[in-house]
């Protein structure tokens, strides 16, 4: 029963990353990305009633406080500051991104082999969802020119190695968790303020314009 | 003083500083903010004498050995030129109070959080301590609102944000491995730990770990490919700012690199990480060299400078032998001493200049001795030659290279490291020596910077001197730091 509901939440989890990709309005991100923290929530529950640990479902609350509730509000706050509610014109279009997104997942599941072999539990055979999410980060981060765009790319990043953390060793110690929670927090603010500078200082979010500095 | 207090100083010291900023005036608290720097040095020579004759001092999630002692003795260096320099921007630059008080608090969170990553035993917490250095300095970079600096802030927090993310990657790789092996909580990730108990861990995991490891804090540490932000968020910083990121933060993530080797060449031989390393050396040295031919610009060509240095220092981590880690600790020490002063050097030429472009600065050696001899100094530091500890450092790194069967890297190495120095040489003789220009466009501010302005940079300058002659009682602690890196523990 657990193993089923944990095959859901990693098949939504990874979905969610997809969806990030098929989408284009920014408000359809936010949302997505708040799915995506709910789904990652449940994988920490989860595993904390699996292995009866107190610890790792008190992880569970602050990881679902933090990843679908905090960092979606601080972007659509950031997005009602910066009136832009399309990616424009992506420099990979979307089926384009759909079959990278296939590739990223397949080259996952090649990267993580080491990861699967250690522990042949049903949670870590899922670990590898965690490193395609990671990747379709990266791919988002590279190919949008929304600032809010890279910025859930930078999130999806650190989404995906928080479910490989889960799902490969069942988490981090609290003092790690507690000190990466405290610094992509204090990271999306720092990015909340430069956007609305980058705002300011340019008339528009578009990164496409960012060529100030060149050799 | 207990040799455990010792180990909450640097981080109590400058955090404190920040605290009493609230509180003082400017011009005072500038003054305590060095304080919080020489503190920081003081306790990293108090450590070295302790761990010297006796075991590491561990309290909590932090432990010093010899190589964190060494570590803290080139922060608090570099940060007390840095800070001291830094004393004389405030007064020059004049900023409004909430950010000149902006601009203090965080040069000293940013000292604490470098502090912190070589005090901690956990791979954890060094991670996160890394990735508070981008958080706090990501406004130093930006400081100026302008299209540039902002541009500068944001590449540099997203590029450092997803390069450090893919350490952590390599961090829960480490845990996995480390818990597969038995190991329980806080402790499976503890350096000490891992080093001592490498038997069980899974090799094929260690080496995923090992490769996103150095992809992750290399791109923190600038090595190319993954340098793309460095020349723009170390060009747009303050100059103090400049000379700490620079002279100590790129160390800083490289110590992460050591750390991690220590324990992978342990598992999987030296061999892997070796190769990794050299490619990036080669790729950092090569990157630039060809930038630094065309350069422009005086701030981006320090920039780049220390693209090659930290090349430099990848290819003697790559050698790995006890001559070669012993070269690359000193080296480290003499870049962080030569590019602090260089960085602030340029900062005081950039206030009476106005323009941070090689060509608008001629003869300034007439216009300007005092100013120009010491930038004059520090570049031939950081160009390696004596009597500065750089050229010790440069030939320990080649020579080791050369005894281990690397001869064809030294060899590449060595000719990328003349076509920098024969750019490097060329605009700091463009910008120094020759005729001043007659002025079409005068300088934006006249006047000489006070001999109290110079003073920092003369001290930095003297202590990479005499870092070149004589080691003194740095040796035994050189060696101490090597034994940790070469032969985990």
């Amino acid at each position: 029963m657990i193993d089923q509901l944990l095959n859901l939440a990693c098949g939504l989890f990874l979905l969610s990353a997809i969806g990030v990709l098929w989408r284009r309005e920014l408000s359809a991100l936010i949302a997505l990305l708040t799915v995506q923290g709910l789904a990652l929530t449940g994988i920490a529950v989860l595993l904390a009633v699996d292995r009866h640990s107190v610890e790792t479902a008190a992880v569970a609350v602050g990881v679902g406080v933090l990843k679908a509730g905090l960092l979606p509000l601080l972007l659509r706050r950031v997005l009602a500051r910066v009136p832009e509610a399309r990616e424009t014109a992506p420099l990979v279009n979307v089926s384009a991104s759909m079959l990278a997104a296939a590739g990223l997942v397949l080259l996952a599941y090649a990267a993580a082999r080491p990861l699967v072999a250690l522990a042949p539990t049903s949670a870590a055979q899922a670990a590898p969802v965690g490193i395609a999410v990671v990747l379709i980060g990266f791919f988002l981060a590279a190919t949008r020119r929304r600032a809010i765009s890279q910025i859930i790319g930078v999130l999806l990043v650190d989404n995906g190695i928080a479910a490989v953390a889960f799902l490969a060793t069942g988490g981090v110690p609290l003092v790690v968790e507690l000190g990466v929670s405290a610094d992509l927090l204090l990271a999306v603010l720092v990015l909340q303020v430069l956007t609305a500078r980058l705002h300011a200082a340019f008339g528009d979010t578009d990164l496409d314009e960012l060529r100030e500095l060149r050799d | 003083m207990p040799p455990s207090l010792a180990l909450y100083l640097p981080l109590a010291a400058p955090i404190a500083a920040a605290g009493a900023t609230v509180l003082l005036g400017r011009r005072v608290a500038a003054w305590v903010g060095v304080a919080g720097a020489v503190t920081i040095l003081a306790t990293g020579a108090r450590l070295a004498a302790t761990v010297h004759d006796g075991p590491d001092v561990t309290s909590g999630l932090l432990r010093a050995d010899a190589l964190t002692a060494f570590m803290l003795i080139v922060i608090g260096a570099v940060a007390t030129i840095a800070c001291w320099a830094g004393v004389h921007h405030l007064a020059d630059e004049a900023p409004e109070p909430a950010a000149a008080r902006r601009y203090l608090i965080l040069v000293q969170l940013f000292l604490a959080a470098m502090s912190l990553a070589v005090l901690a035993d956990n791979l954890g917490v060094l991670w996160v301590a890394v990735e508070a250095t981008t958080i706090v300095t990501a406004f130093l970079v930006g400081h100026r609102r302008s299209r540039a600096s902002v541009e500068a802030a944001w590449k540099y927090v997203v590029l450092c944000s997803v390069g450090i993310g893919i350490a952590f990657l390599g961090t829960v790789c480490v845990y996995a491995a480390a818990v597969a092996a038995g190991a329980h909580g806080t402790t499976a990730l503890n350096w000490t730990y891992l080093a001592s108990h490498t038997a069980g861990l899974d090799p094929d995991l260690i080496r995923l770990a090992a490769g996103l490891v150095l992809l992750g804090f290399g791109t923190k540490a600038g090595l190319a490919p993954m340098h793309a932000w460095l020349p723009d968020a170390h060009s747009q910083a303050p100059a103090p700012v400049s000379a700490l990121m620079s002279g100590v933060l790129l160390s800083v993530a490289f110590y992460a690199i050591w750390r991690y080797k220590a324990v992978t060449d342990l598992v999987l031989g030296p061999g892997y990480t070796r190769t990794l390393l050299l490619v990036a050396a080669l790729a950092s040295l090569t990157v630039a060299a060809v930038l630094l031919i065309a350069q422009r610009d005086y701030k981006r060509m320090l920039a780049y400078s220390s693209i090659e240095h930290m090349g430099l220092i990848a290819l003697g981590t790559a050698t790995g032998s006890r001559l070669a880690i012993t070269a690359v600790l000193l080296h480290v020490l003499g870049h962080g001493l030569g590019k602090a002063v260089a960085f602030c050097g340029a900062g005081q030429l950039l206030r009476l200049q106005g323009s941070s472009r090689v060509a608008a600065v001629r003869g300034l050696a007439t216009r300007q001795p005092a100013l120009a001899g010491t930038l004059g100094l520090a570049l031939l530091a950081l160009l390696g030659l004596p009597p500065f500890s750089l050229f010790a450092s440069e030939l320990g790194i080649a020579r080791a290279g050369l005894s281990a069967g690397q001869g064809w890297a030294v060899a590449a190495a060595f000719g990328l490291v003349v076509v920098a120095f024969a750019a490097l040489a060329r605009n700091g003789a463009a910008m120094l020596l020759g005729e001043p220009q007659p002025t079409t466009d005068p300088p934006t501010s006249s006047g000489r910077p006070r001999a109290a302005a110079i003073a920092p940079l003369a001290v930095g300058l003297a202590a990479a001197a005499a870092l070149g002659v004589s080691l003194g009682p740095l040796r035994d602690l050189l060696h101490a730091a090597t034994t940790t890196i070469v032969a985990g523990h």
